[in-house]
């Protein structure tokens, strides 16, 4: 499929972050004019990515976050990657409410909001270097 | 994110603005749990009216003040959600621990 546009940016992995980055991917998939839930949805899911890349990935020391986003007709392609210390166990982690930090009030959702508010997910990740997230969203305008 | 809190007795309700993020999680927790070791709370309220956006990090930050709250004999409650916001509550099964509306 033919992209329409594309962007690339990278962040430092703090928390103030999250806020910069939903809106960053919802400024530039206004461009293919999402309805208001549609858009919201989006924001939830980069939110979630980014949340776990600084809780999870990094663990809250610092680090950078990469963030790519890639427009096709009525499609967006978001992929947020930390070099964190990565998943153990995916098929685990994908359980809903499944935390491995429980301590620090997580409700384990993060993974099944970035699936039900999405079209498309992908978890990528190794031990040591790192976790990439993979989304699509498709907008019915 | 604005915290107004307001007590009567003990129900304390709590005003939010803004977005409820990992971010700003943080700050509503410990503002609400100061208050609740403070004074006896036996009603919790969330007035989410202004908040316009919420992911997973405000419902741990709703759990944990559930819990909390549970623990000391009372109970909590979720007004004024938007249907955004209704829309990640309602698929967190939150709404089956608290009266939403």
């Amino acid at each position: 499929m033919q992209s329409i546009n594309r962007m690339k940016i990278e962040f430092d992995s703090k928390s103030t972050n999250e806020a910069f980055a939903r809106v960053v991917v919802a400024a530039f998939a206004a461009q293919l004019d999402p309805t208001l839930e549609e858009l919201a949805d989006l924001k939830t899911a980069v939110s979630e990515a980014v949340t776990n890349a600084i809780i999870h990935g990094y663990e809250n020391k610092p680090g950078t976050i990469y963030m790519e986003c890639v427009l096709y007709t009525g499609e967006i392609m978001v992929v947020i990657e930390d070099k964190g210390v990565g998943i153990e166990d995916i098929e685990k982690a994908r359980i809903p409410s499944y935390t491995t930090k429980p301590e620090l009030e997580r409700s384990g959702l993060g993974f099944s909001i970035m699936e039900s508010f999405t079209d498309s997910f992908e978890i990528e990740s190794s031990m040591g270097s790192g976790t990439k997230i993979t989304m699509k969203k498709k907008f019915t305008t | 994110m604005d915290i107004t809190v307001q007590q009567e007795k003990s129900v304390l309700t709590v005003f939010l603005k803004g977005e409820l993020d990992h971010h700003t999680a943080s700050k509503i927790k410990d503002t609400i749990d100061l208050l609740m070791l403070e004074s006896s709370v036996k009603m919790l309220i969330l007035d989410m009216s202004e908040v316009t956006f919420m992911d997973s990090s405000g419902i741990g930050m709703i759990a944990g003040r559930y819990r909390r709250v549970k623990s000391l004999g009372g109970s909590m409650s979720i007004r004024n959600a938007n249907k955004v916001i209704s829309k990640v509550l309602k698929m967190s099964g939150i709404n089956q621990l608290m009266k939403i509306s």
